[in-house]
């Protein structure tokens, strides 16, 4: 199981509290992790990734394993520890003022 | 006795006021979606429990909410259990998506618009600005959109079309005023379904009277010499919001981003009306509940000035439909007061005497029970207020 941490404005919009953890089928990648994340949690389609180009929205950050991993492929396979549940999948807001 | 609740959108969130029909005292309700940008939040006419809102953010983008219990409980169409699988036995979750319609069917390749150094952009979505319920269908919708365009959904907010002809209007001229490019009004004519004004900063006004599929510009008399090279272009004039009474609808009124006018021929012509009014500037603009010719204003002192002359909060009426105007001021604040009001931010109630409302962006929502003849606060502590609605119970 993946174990996905959401800012806490997505937890609201989910109906979630603290992080969720996901089942993700074939290679991990940040794209099998927010595919499955939406596909549990449709409400969160088009607030991590554009609906059209599926590109991360501008203030969104993904981090794992004390690595800023957002402007990484999105096809690129996520760290081991990701993988294995030791070290939860971080989506942030990014710092951005007001 | 009947009952108002004043539905109020903010830069942090959601508000509900409710009173009795005397309007004496309130109850607020909220903080709703707290943190999220509300820029409107309207109820069905003819379902007054069912509530649509637009909840956006820079950071995660537009969500649409709906209620369906009058605000008590929200949800995102389409997302309740009962709702999460479609046809293809795959959660759905569309309701914050905004396609601009690009299909082969329709003709509509995406287009492009001015931007500000004058270079041609696509459309691109950003947010809704207004959501406009149908007069006779509580699952009918529609949504005034930043980059401008009208969406509309008949599913009670689970997926949205575009009203693509719209953008066939000399889109390629259309710019963003200093908000975005928006569309902030749509209208509907009680006595012609098929009839839809709608208004964008900066671009102008517009109509259809074919249900939407087609769409003309109806800015003649229009006149922005400080805004555009040509002060009578069909197109590029910063309306910022159109006001109509239901029972004189080819009757319109106009705050421009200078002048208020008015139109008695559905917006074929228009003439100003601004008269003795202290500076012609503002957003809001709307009609006494009771009064078709009873029209009210909030002049701001200058494009580049966003407060109100000298300090001095004053609403303005004009019981003649324009040109005279007396201002309104018992129980505003007539001394170092600096607020704006937004476009959406002023509406009437249809008790008699006629209530109406109006946010700042300093957080106070106003309210008159008279209308407009004395004021006080609702409440004063808010965010900045982005819109006002009304609904009368």
């Amino acid at each position: 199981m993946i174990r996905v941490v959401l800012p806490a404005h997505l937890r609201t919009l989910a109906r979630v509290s603290g992080e969720v953890t996901i089942e993700v089928n074939g290679p991990v990648t940040q794209r099998a992790v927010l595919d499955a994340l939406e596909a549990r949690y449709p409400m969160l389609r088009g607030t991590v990734r554009d609906h059209v180009t599926q590109k991360r929205r501008a203030f969104v950050r993904f981090f794992a394993c004390e690595q800023d991993l957002s402007h990484e492929s999105p096809d690129m396979p996520l760290p081991d520890a990701v993988v294995t549940g030791s070290e939860p999948f971080l989506i942030v807001g990014a710092m951005a003022g007001g | 006795m009947s009952s108002v609740r004043v539905l109020v959108g903010t830069r942090k969130g959601a508000f509900i006021l409710t009173s009795d029909g005397a309007r004496k005292r309130w109850e607020v309700q909220g903080q709703h979606f707290g943190g999220w940008e509300l820029y409107h939040i309207k109820g069905s006419p003819i379902d007054p429990n069912r509530l649509y809102a637009s909840q956006t953010s820079s950071w995660f983008g537009q969500v649409i909410q709906r209620s369906d219990d009058g605000g008590k409980t929200w949800n995102a169409p389409g997302t309740k259990p009962e709702d999460l699988m479609g046809s293809d036995s795959m959660p759905k979750g569309e309701s914050n998506m905004f396609l601009y319609d690009t299909s082969a069917e329709t003709g509509k390749p995406l287009t492009t618009h001015q931007h500000y150094d004058g270079s041609q952009r696509p459309w691109e979505f950003k947010r809704v600005w207004h959501l406009e319920p149908s007069l006779t269908d509580p699952d009918t919708v529609y949504a005034g959109v930043e980059d401008a365009a009208l969406f509309r959904s008949t599913d009670g907010g689970r997926t949205w079309q575009e009203l693509a002809g719209l953008r066939d209007v000399k889109g390629n001229l259309w710019q963003p005023g200093a908000g975005g490019m928006c569309l902030h009004t749509v209208m509907l004519d009680r006595t012609n379904p098929q009839r839809i004004y709608t208004a964008v900063s900066a671009a102008g006004a517009f109509r259809t009277d074919d249900g939407g599929k087609t769409w003309r510009a109806i800015n003649r008399g229009l006149k922005s010499q400080y805004e555009l090279p040509d002060q009578d272009a069909d197109v590029g004039h910063c309306v910022h919001r159109i006001a109509m009474h239901p029972s004189r609808p080819n009757v319109l009124f106009m705050q421009k981003h200078w002048d208020v006018l008015r139109s008695d021929d559905a917006g074929e012509s228009w003439h100003e009306v601004s008269g003795n009014l202290p500076t012609d500037f503002g957003f809001p603009i709307d009609v006494h509940a009771h009064e078709p010719n009873t029209i009210y204003v909030v002049p701001i002192k200058s494009d580049s000035e966003h407060y109100p002359p000298d300090g001095k909060l004053r609403m303005y009426r004009s019981r003649t439909g324009g040109n005279e105007w007396e201002a309104l001021t018992k129980g505003l604040p007539q001394e170092n007061c600096y607020v704006n009001i937004l476009r959406d931010a002023m509406t009437v109630d249809q008790l008699d005497p006629c209530g109406i409302y109006f946010g700042t962006t300093g957080g106070q929502v106003y309210g008159s029970a008279d209308g407009g003849d004395s004021w006080a606060p609702i409440v004063r502590d808010l965010p900045a207020v982005l819109s006002v609605e009304v609904q009368t119970l």
